[in-house]
């Protein structure tokens, strides 16, 4: 008898404590930087494309989700012709991301893609490049890389020596 | 007849809005919301529900016993509604004076057990006659001593009137002198309505819905308006009988009639919140072995009491 009017009580004094439930749709939801969702392609601080169409991320993918086409333009710039993430695929591995030679291909902390057919799950292109930089401020790969483009040759990138004369050296 | 409209509406409104008040408040003791959607708060979950239920499709088992198939709801809403005419809301409000409105009380309580029984048996089937046998043998044992309890109660104001009864309240609230009687009428009126920790009828998590399972549609929702209606009488029994009615200081009779009701209904929703449901043959040891003598002791002592003040 005691002890039913204990719980009863408290029973009573929840009344006083901090519901648990988070009202999701009202009250969005805090999620770390580092969340594993919406996949964008990023683009370097001159506002071109940062991927250069490797294929890396499209044979690391698990699920095989991601494809694309590579091309070149007039000044050497690898970039892909087309880009296509079936997001009815994805498991959001992250695979992808750690592939990327470039930073190119990034998880963002947004996962509210729900549609209702299956089809427009498939991301094209013009969908999945946004005009930032994503994660990795600052970074541009041919600045940095030995690769040459148009304006840039052999040699000229950032902390890189010189291309060493093979004809040059004496035996 | 405006009353009697007035009245009707209020059970009827009063059942409907249970269901939401019963869904937020075990959401906050369970540190959840409940129904926040519809409306604001939610209080229009139970228009949306009612739609629903309405817009069902209502359909009878082709192996029921299908006149007392529909009829069963009905008793049950019946019962419960025809009850709330001798419920003395405030002076002057209020349907009937019966000079016998505790007796009426009974008798309508235990005409619901009707529907129940009736609602099982027409359902033709293993869950639904189980579930009405052992809500007519609860019915049946707990209605026994929840009129023993009463005669406490009838005895000190000497009138069945609940009107008077209420009157007689004006210097102590029944509440003290019979706290036995009132906790025993308590008691037997959860079991009454088949609420918590005495839902055994029901008893989702062994027979399906109980009596209710083969139900659909409007004729289910009958039911649970039955079951809210009788949940809001007896909480109306237990404060016209034990706490005063419509006395009360500053406020006007009829609001403090409804404080009083609406304490008694969150303290039945607490203790749905709380208790878990009894076994079977716990309730009806518990019914026979603890709750009758207890009930018979208490008219005992009431009776020998009272008679030793008249001598003195």
């Amino acid at each position: 008898m005691i002890s039913i009017l204990r719980s009863l009580w408290g029973v009573f004094l929840h009344a006083f404590r901090r519901r648990v439930t988070h009202r999701y749709p009202d009250e969005p939801m805090p999620l770390p930087p580092r969340w594993r969702g919406r996949i964008v392609l990023t683009r370097d601080p001159d506002g071109g494309e940062r991927c250069v169409a490797c294929y890396l991320c499209a044979v690391a993918c698990p699920v095989h989700c991601i494809a694309l086409q590579a091309t070149e333009d007039a000044s050497g710039r690898r970039f892909p012709e087309w880009f296509r993430i079936n997001f009815s695929r994805c498991i959001f591995c992250g695979y992808c991301e750690e592939a990327c030679p470039t930073y190119a291909i990034q998880l963002t902390p947004d996962f509210e893609m729900s549609e209702c057919e299956r089809k427009n799950l498939v991301y094209e292109k013009e969908d999945l490049l946004i005009a930032g930089m994503g994660k990795v401020p600052g970074y541009h790969y041919y600045r940095v890389a030995g690769v040459a483009i148009e304006g840039k040759g052999k040699g000229e990138a950032e902390n890189e020596r010189p291309p060493v004369d093979v004809r040059g050296l004496l035996p | 007849m405006i009353e009697i409209v007035a009245v009707l509406a209020f059970a009827v409104t009063m059942s409907a809005m249970l269901t939401w008040v019963e869904r937020r408040l075990l959401g906050l003791w369970q540190d959840r919301y409940g129904p926040n959607r519809v409306g604001p708060f939610g209080m229009l979950q139970p228009v949306a529900d009612m739609i629903k239920i309405l817009t069902k499709e209502d359909w009878v088992p082709p192996f029921a016993d299908r006149a007392v198939f529909v009829l069963a709801p009905a008793v049950a809403v019946a019962a419960s509604l025809l009850s709330f005419a001798i419920v003395p809301f405030a002076p002057g409000i209020g349907i009937a004076d019966l000079n016998i409105g505790v007796l009426f009380f009974l008798a309508m309580s235990s005409l619901g057990i009707y529907s129940v029984l009736l609602g099982g048996w027409a359902s033709n089937s293993k869950y639904s006659l189980i579930g009405s046998l052992r809500a007519s043998a609860q019915m049946l044992s707990y209605e026994v001593f929840m009129g023993l309890s009463l005669v406490g109660v009838v005895a000190m104001a000497g009138t069945f009137n609940l009107r008077e009864i209420v009157e007689a309240q004006r210097k102590l609230w029944f509440v003290v002198p019979q706290f036995l009687g009132f906790v025993i009428f308590t008691i037997a009126g959860i079991a009454e309505t088949r609420r918590l920790p005495f839902d055994l009828p029901e008893a989702e998590a062994e027979l399906v819905a109980g009596f209710h399972t083969e139900y659909s549609g409007m004729k289910f929702g009958m039911f649970f308006v039955g079951e809210y209606a009788g949940m809001t009488l007896i909480s109306a029994m237990i404060v016209t009988l034990f706490f005063g009615g419509w006395l009360g200081p500053w406020l006007p009779p009829i609001a403090w009639f409804l404080i009083k009701l609406f304490a008694f209904l969150g303290f039945f929703i607490l203790l749905r919140a709380t208790l878990p449901r009894l076994r079977y043959d716990q309730l009806m040891a518990f019914g026979w072995k603890v709750m009758l003598p207890l009930a018979l002791a208490n008219v005992v002592v009431t009776g020998g009491v009272l008679l030793a003040a008249r001598g003195l």
